[in-house]
C-alpha cells in the first residue's frame, strides 16, 4: 500500500535559518532518505522550491489561466513529499514520524487511491 | 408459526451473541468494516428466512458466516474494475474460502480485540471512538448511539460511517499493539469501553432495557481485554471498577425508586461475589506495580465497600486516593471529591477551604456534585440561605429525576434546620 508523505514547514524560518542549522537539516534528511531507501519502502520523494517558484493553473471556460503563487496561502507551506510502500498505517505513521520535517512541521500522510478501485 | 417464531429467536440470539465476532471476523480479512457489516445484516436477513423452513443449521455461525461471505464477494464483483480489482478480489475469496472450511470444524478465531484496537486506532478522532466500537463490535445502531452521545442520529451515523471507510482506506491494521506502545493505544479502548459502562450506569432503574445492556456490554468487554491482556494493570483496574459499581446496583435505589447515596446504602443489599472477584483484580493489578487512573478509581471503591466489615468508609484512604487521582488527571471534578472526603477526615473547616479554592473552576459551574456538596457543607454550618441558593443550582444541571428528588427533599429539609436553629 502507497501513502504520500507531505511536508509542511514555515518556509521563511527554514529559508532564513543559519548556515549551519540547514546543513544539519539536510544532513537529517540525507540519513532519513538513505534509510527508507534501504528499509526498501521508499518509491520517491523531493525537496520542493520555495512557494515564491510556484505557479497555479486553473482553466476558467475552456481558458487556462495561470496565477502566480502557489494555490493556498498558509501558514506552513508544502516543502517537499516522499511515496512510501509499506503494509499499513501504522508503518506510515512510524515512517512518517522519523521524518525531520515532523520535528518543527508536519507530515500529513495520505493512502494513495489504488488503480482500478 | 411456533417454528417460526423459535428460528426468528434464535437467529436473533446468535445475532447478539456473535454479531461483534463475526464483523471483526470479516473486517479483519478485508479490511472493509461498513462491507462486513451490511453482509452480516444480509446474512442474518437470510437466516430469518431459511431457517424456519431448513431447521436451525448445526453450527449456526458458520452458516452465517458462508451467507456472509458470498455477499461480500458479490459486493466486490460488482465493485472491482481493472486487473488489481480483480487479483485482490480473488485474495479474498480464497482466503474466506478457506475459513469457510475451517468454521465447520474449528472454532472461529475471536479477532474483536483487534476490532476494537482498529477503532481506537490515533488516527481515528478521538470523540468517535467510543461509539465505532459500540457499533462495530456490539452491533448498536446510530440512533442508540447518538442518543447515548448527545449527537443527532444523523450527524452520528455520517461520523461512524467516515471513520469505517477511513479504517479501510488508510489501511488501519486489525492488530494488537506491540508492547511499546500499548499504553497509549489500550488508553483509548479503555476509555470507549468505560464510556460504554457509564452510559448504561447513568439509568440506575433499569426501566430502560437497551441502557441496561450497556453496563453488561462494558463489562463484558472489560473482561474480553482482560481474558487476551490478563497482564494490564490498567485494564485490570477498570474491570474491577465496573464490578464494584455493578455489585452496588440494588442498593442505589430504595424500593420505591428514590436515590440512596453511597453513604447511606444497605451494604447488605450490595453482591458479595461481584465485590470479591473485584479486590482480587485489584490486588493482582496493584502487584504489577503500575499505577493509573483506573486502579486509583478501583481503590476508592474498594476503601467505600470496606464499610460492609467495618461499618465506616476508609476515608483517610479515599483522601490519600483522591490526591493521587488529583496528581494524575488534574481534574476539578476530582478536586471537589476529594474536598467531600476533607470533610470526613479534618471537618468542616478543611472542606470549606478546598471548595472555595475551587470556587474560580469554570468547569465546576455546570458540575451538579460541585454545587450538592457546597449546599450540604453550608447546612453543616448552619449557612441556610447560601445552602438553599447551592441545592437550587445542583437541583438545576441534575438529569436524574430520582437524584433531582434527592436534592429537593435536602433542600426541603433546610426549612426544618432553620427552624430549629
Amino acid at each position: 500500500m502507497q501513502y504520500l508523505f507531505l511536508i509542511y514547514g514555515n518556509e521563511q524560518a527554514m529559508l532564513s535559518a543559519p548556515k549551519e542549522t540547514a546543513e544539519k537539516t539536510m544532513a537529517a534528511y540525507a540519513a532519513y532518505t538513505d534509510a527508507m531507501t534501504k528499509a526498501g519502502v521508499l518509491v520517491g520523494g523531493n525537496r520542493l522550491r520555495p512557494t515564491s517558484s510556484a505557479s497555479s493553473v486553473r482553466v476558467n471556460n475552456g481558458k487556462p489561466q495561470v496565477l502566480d503563487g502557489p494555490y493556498a496561502e498558509i501558514k506552513e507551506q508544502l516543502a517537499g513529499y516522499y511515496l512510501v510502500d509499506v503494509p499499513d498505517l501504522d508503518a506510515a505513521l512510524s515512517w512518517a514520524a522519523r521524518c525531520p520535517g515532523a520535528e518543527r512541521g508536519t507530515i500529513e500522510v495520505r493512502p494513495v487511491w489504488p488503480r482500478g478501485e | 408459526m411456533a417454528d417460526n417464531g423459535q428460528a426468528r429467536e434464535t437467529a436473533e440470539r446468535i445475532a447478539r451473541r456473535h454479531y461483534g465476532k463475526l464483523v471483526a471476523f470479516l473486517a479483519a480479512r478485508t479490511g472493509d468494516v461498513a462491507g462486513a457489516e451490511d453482509a452480516l445484516s444480509d446474512a442474518f436477513a437470510a437466516a430469518l428466512l431459511d431457517w424456519p423452513k431448513s431447521g436451525v443449521p448445526q453450527i449456526p455461525e458458520a452458516w452465517l458466516l458462508t451467507a456472509a461471505r458470498r455477499r461480500i464477494i458479490d459486493m466486490n464483483r460488482r465493485k472491482a474494475t481493472g486487473e488489481k480489482g480483480a487479483s485482490h478480489l480473488e485474495l479474498i475469496a480464497r482466503e474466506l474460502r478457506a475459513l469457510e472450511i475451517n468454521a465447520d470444524r474449528t472454532q472461529i478465531p475471536d479477532e474483536r480485540l483487534r476490532l476494537m484496537f482498529a477503532c481506537a486506532h490515533p488516527a481515528i478522532d478521538p470523540a468517535i471512538r467510543a461509539p465505532l466500537i459500540l457499533q462495530t463490535v456490539l452491533g448498536f445502531d446510530a440512533v442508540a448511539i447518538g442518543s447515548a452521545f448527545l449527537i443527532s442520529p444523523a450527524a452520528m451515523g455520517k461520523r461512524l460511517v467516515r471513520a469505517k471507510s477511513k479504517i479501510g482506506q488508510a489501511r488501519i491494521p486489525f492488530r494488537i499493539p506491540e508492547r511499546t506502545e500499548m499504553h497509549e493505544r489500550l488508553d483509548s479502548v479503555l476509555e470507549a469501553i468505560y464510556a460504554v459502562f457509564a452510559e448504561g450506569w447513568s439509568e440506575p432503574t433499569g426501566t430502560d432495557v437497551r441502557r441496561r445492556e450497556w453496563t453488561e456490554e462494558g463489562i463484558w468487554l472489560g473482561r474480553l481485554v482482560i481474558s487476551l491482556l490478563p497482564d494490564e494493570p490498567e485494564a485490570l483496574g477498570l474491570l474491577a471498577l465496573m464490578l464494584y459499581a455493578e455489585s452496588r446496583r440494588r442498593a442505589r435505589r430504595s424500593p420505591d425508586g428514590r436515590y440512596v447515596p453511597l453513604q447511606e446504602q444497605d451494604t447488605a443489599l450490595w453482591d458479595e461475589a461481584l465485590i470479591d472477584e473485584a479486590e482480587t483484580l485489584l490486588r493482582k493489578a496493584s502487584a504489577i506495580q503500575m499505577t493509573g487512573r483506573y486502579q486509583l478509581e478501583a481503590a476508592l471503591q474498594s476503601a467505600h465497600v470496606v464499610r460492609r466489615k467495618t461499618g465506616r468508609a476508609d476515608w483517610a484512604a479515599i483522601e490519600r486516593i483522591y490526591d493521587a487521582l488529583f496528581a494524575v488527571t488534574g481534574s476539578p471534578v476530582v478536586a471537589v471529591n476529594r474536598a467531600v472526603a476533607l470533610a470526613q477526615t479534618r471537618g468542616a473547616a478543611a472542606w470549606l477551604k478546598a471548595l472555595d479554592a475551587l470556587a474560580k473552576e469554570e468547569k465546576l459551574a455546570d458540575y451538579q456534585p460541585y454545587w450538592a456538596a457546597r449546599a450540604d457543607l453550608f447546612a453543616q454550618l448552619g449557612n441556610i440561605s447560601a445552602a438553599g441558593e447551592a441545592y437550587c443550582r445542583a437541583i438545576g444541571l441534575e438529569r436524574d429525576s430520582a437524584v433531582r428528588a434527592f436534592l429537593q427533599e435536602q433542600q426541603a429539609a433546610l426549612s426544618v434546620l432553620a427552624k430549629k436553629t
